[in-house]
């Protein structure tokens, strides 16, 4: 069952961003919001972890799964997920110069990101437990 | 003739109510009811030659099962203990994903809603699905879009009050020969109806029509939206009905916007005057009846473009209004059975898998664990309930009533695909076919007039069908099969007590009236008792959404709706927060180009379709004799000016070919447009399907038959 490998790279992601979330905070001590909020946010992440552990001491954590289409829709949806938030901050941009040009790509192109991170999530719900839990068995 | 037994025609959508003749124990004819409201009397050749006359022939009799690489016959005891031990072993070692179903357009509503509980109470598993993929899904998924659940707004009465009829991609006249009667009397009676046919063929239909529309194949989206363009840019909309009963009106205004009838005059390879017209004629009529069919689900784009003719309907305001109205068809006789019962991956009455309120109703109806039945993702569809069995995660695999090596694309993989080891497969059948060679258990099945069942048509008419004979030697009826396995395998509910509650069909049919009471399809009110005597009776009325309320209310919804271009799910979130309260969706999206097209080294489009004198993969029909005379072997159709070009003709043998494989057929010139050749699909040897893609509707998930390039050359 590929659910140990999940389950694994679940628990060290979490790991790692609320790691980074308090090098954030520390690196921007300066914005004192930033800081804090940050702080909160990697509490609230080891709480997670915490939250998960019974569940993986019942089906195991292991290394890595193989690469697979799960594996290749989720680093699309991170990928999305990235382009989506730089589509945001360049649109901010566009209404702080009152650019209406830059405006209009942005709102099309932002509806057009909306559309891949639904099919994404659609797909990758349909695929995830035939993949989880039968895939490789 | 001893006597009459009541039923209706199982080998099309149309359903004609019909008497079977039993004589010494034996089927000997059938009749039409002259009393029925689908057909009134009439019956056309599938119905009067096909219907029976295949009952005493090659019948498989006992249950069969592998040994040694051989089908051997067995009991049925031995059949199901295999079965049962497979399937238990598969639930022990890795659950219920290791389960799916294949069934089929052809059983009785009894016998898919038993299979639904089956798999969605009983195993768990979200694998299930039919052959009605192929042909109704998009029906479906274009009803869901536009109006929030499946249900066939128009009635069969609405062909004799129209005033204008639009076939989008339905050639009736091969596929619905009773239907096409009733056409006929309208326009060859007097005030005469006026009639537009898109279909890249000159079909016997499209000669009759008024305005013949014949696009490339896998450009419908682009004609719509033309169509809807003119509607809006002469202003022929029933403003207050768009504003009262719809929502989206703006985006449709914007998307089809450029669609001006010279550009879709170059996309379509048609002349922008013929789309004037056509849509003047949809502008200016007062009772617009439109049926749609494969020539659109089966193509690019099927969703998307039949949604765009439920847009017409809606911008006229003529739904629900007698004489006004959309028939999304129906290819298999009861493959709305299929979809409202829940055999097809659906939730059973029309429930929505994304809404926990429904699910939560069915876990209370069936009394189990709501946490059993899947509702986690969309169900499985059928194409990928292959690939799954392809790449070894589904482990058994069960097909009823259907011969998938015939009827899907790519046929080369399926074939493998059913004799991969580790895949056990169990086909239920009434004959021998392509499939069941390649199982590991036969089950023998009863045929229609063998079993006692409703069924529901293309305009929601359900008929009972009468068992008017017994089947022969050990064959069962579906029913009884999945009845036997449910018992075997001990699914129990939360008391313990049996899960499937029933023993017969009328046992079936009244939990299955608990199972639809408050939903859109309702039968609660229907009995076996009403159906008999008189006329089928249609579930929601004569005609629905007369007071133009749509079940689109987030609580009430089938679905939430998808982005048309790529399938992806509305979120629950998303669709409250739009508010439909009852709304229709004018749903819209531009054209995109199909995913094949021809290249110099394929320079034509190949697609396919039915003959009159055939169903399916002529399981039944090659055994009808005045059947299998007319129409022995397959064919390629192509223009007079290709042919002249490849010089070919008629009755030339030559090799079709696509990239994925090919076909040796004799030409038949004629009817299609320049460009396009067309071949028929029921053929088990030289076969279309070894043609087509393995490629569907990001929406419906129906494939896509109906555009291969292929190329051409004499043998
Ligand atoms: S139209 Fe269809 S249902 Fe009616 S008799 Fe012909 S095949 Fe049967």
């Amino acid at each position: 069952m590929l659910l140990a490998n999940h389950l694994g790279v679940l628990h060290s992601t979490l790991g790692t961003l609320a790691e980074t979330f308090r090098e954030v905070a520390a690196r921007h001590g300066d914005e004192p919001d930033v800081r804090h909020i940050c702080e909160l946010l990697a509490q609230r992440i080891d709480r997670q972890a915490e939250q998960l552990k019974p569940v993986v001491d019942r089906y195991g954590e292991s290394g890595e799964p193989e690469p697979s289409l799960l594996r290749d829709l989720q680093d699309l949806y991170a990928l999305a997920s990235f382009t989506d938030i730089t589509w945001t901050v360049v649109g901010q941009a566009a209404q702080g110069l009152r650019d209406q040009e830059l405006m209009d790509v942005v709102s099309a192109c932002e509806q057009d990101t909306a559309r891949q991170l639904a099919w994404l999530k659609t797909r990758i719900k349909q695929s995830a437990p035939q993949a989880l839990i039968v895939a490789g068995s | 003739m001893d006597r009459w037994v009541q039923s209706a025609c199982v080998l099309c959508s149309n359903g004609c109510g019909c008497d079977i003749a039993v004589k010494d124990g034996r089927i000997v004819g059938v009749r039409g009811r002259a009393e029925d409201i689908v057909n009134r009397g009439r019956l056309g050749p599938k119905g009067l030659h096909g219907s029976w006359q295949a009952h005493g022939e090659e019948r498989l009799t006992r249950p069969l099962i592998r040994r040694g690489g051989e089908l051997v016959e067995t009991d049925w005891d031995t059949a199901m203990s295999e079965i049962v031990r497979r399937s238990q072993q598969l639930l022990a070692e890795s659950g219920p994903l290791t389960h799916g179903f294949y069934t089929s357009g052809q059983l009785f509503l009894e016998e898919y809603y038993t299979l639904g509980v089956i798999g969605k109470a009983g195993l768990g598993t979200p694998h299930m699905d039919g052959n009605t993929r192929l042909c109704t899904a998009t029906a479906a998924a274009a009803l869901k879009e536009s109006f929030g659940a499946d249900g066939q707004p128009a009635c069969h009465a609405d062909i004799d009050l129209c005033d204008a009829l639009f076939l989008f991609g339905h050639n009736m006249a091969a596929t619905q020969t009773v239907m096409w009667s009733r056409v006929l009397d309208r326009i060859e009676g007097p005030d005469r109806p006026r009639l537009v046919v898109v279909d890249p063929r000159t079909t016997p239909t499209a000669e009759a029509a008024d305005v013949h529309l014949a696009p490339l194949p896998g450009t419908n989206q682009a004609l719509l939206n033309g169509l809807l363009r003119e509607l809006i840019k002469r202003d022929r909309i029933d403003h207050d009905y768009v504003s009262a009963h719809t929502l989206g009106f703006d985006e449709l205004k914007a998307t089809v916007e450029s669609y001006t009838p010279e550009r879709v005059a170059e996309i379509c390879r048609i002349a922008p005057g013929d789309l004037r017209r056509a849509a003047e004629i949809f502008g200016t009529s007062q009772r617009v009846l439109s049926t749609v069919l494969q020539g659109f689900y089966q193509s690019h784009q099927a969703t998307a473009a039949a949604c765009q003719v439920n847009n017409l309907h809606l911008l006229r305001g003529q739904i629900g209004r007698p004489g006004s109205g959309v028939l999304q068809m129906n290819g298999q006789p009861t493959a709305q059975n299929t979809r409202e019962a829940g055999a097809n991956g659906d939730l059973p009455g029309f429930r929505n898998w994304d809404n926990p309120a429904h699910v939560e109703e069915l876990a209370e109806l069936w009394n189990v664990d709501p946490l059993v039945i899947p509702h986690w993702a969309p169900p499985t569809h059928a194409m990928q309930i292959w690939r799954y069995a392809e790449q070894g995660s589904i482990k058994f695999l069960w097909i009823s009533a259907t011969n998938p090596v015939v009827s899907l694309p790519d046929l080369g993989r399926i074939r493998n695909i059913l004799r991969q080891e580790g895949l056990f497969v169990i086909v239920q059948d009434a004959f021998r076919t392509e499939t069941t060679e390649l199982a590991d258990v036969v089950l023998p099945a009863a045929m229609w007039g063998e079993k006692q069942g409703t069924f529901t048509n293309l305009s929601r008419v359900v008929h009972l069908s009468d068992q008017a004979v017994e089947p022969p030697g050990e064959a069962r009826s579906d029913l009884d099969i999945f009845l036997d396995y449910a018992s075997r395998m001990g699914f129990r509910d939360r008391d313990g007590e049996p899960l499937v509650k029933w023993k017969d069909a009328e046992g079936a049919f009244d939990a299955w009236r608990e199972c639809s009471r408050g939903r859109p399809c309702d039968y609660s009110d229907l009995s076996y008792e009403k159906l008999r005597g008189g006329s089928g009776i249609p579930w929601g009325g004569e005609r629905l959404y007369a007071d133009g309320v749509f079940p689109t209310a987030a609580d009430h919804c089938e679905d939430y709706g998808h982005d048309l271009l790529t399938g992806a799910t509305t979120t629950p979130t998303d669709y409250r927060a739009r508010r439909p309260d009852g709304r229709a969706f004018l749903k819209a999206a531009e054209h995109t180009p199909p995913p094949e097209v021809p290249s110099d080294e394929y320079p034509f489009l190949g697609t396919t379709g039915r003959s009159v004198y055939h169903f399916h993969t002529r399981t039944k029909t090659k055994r009808a004799p005045e059947l299998q005379k007319a129409a022995p072997d397959p064919w390629v159709e192509m223009s007079a000016s290709d042919a002249e070009t490849l010089g070919l003709s008629e009755g030339d043998v030559v090799r079709v070919e696509s990239e994925r494989g090919g076909v040796e057929v004799p030409v038949r010139i004629g009817r299609c447009r320049d460009g396009v050749v067309f071949l028929p699909f029921h053929y088990g040897f030289q076969a279309a399907n070894e043609l087509t893609l393995t490629e569907w509707d990001p929406v419906s998930k129906q494939p896509l038959f109906k555009i291969s390039a292929v190329r051409i050359r004499k043998v």
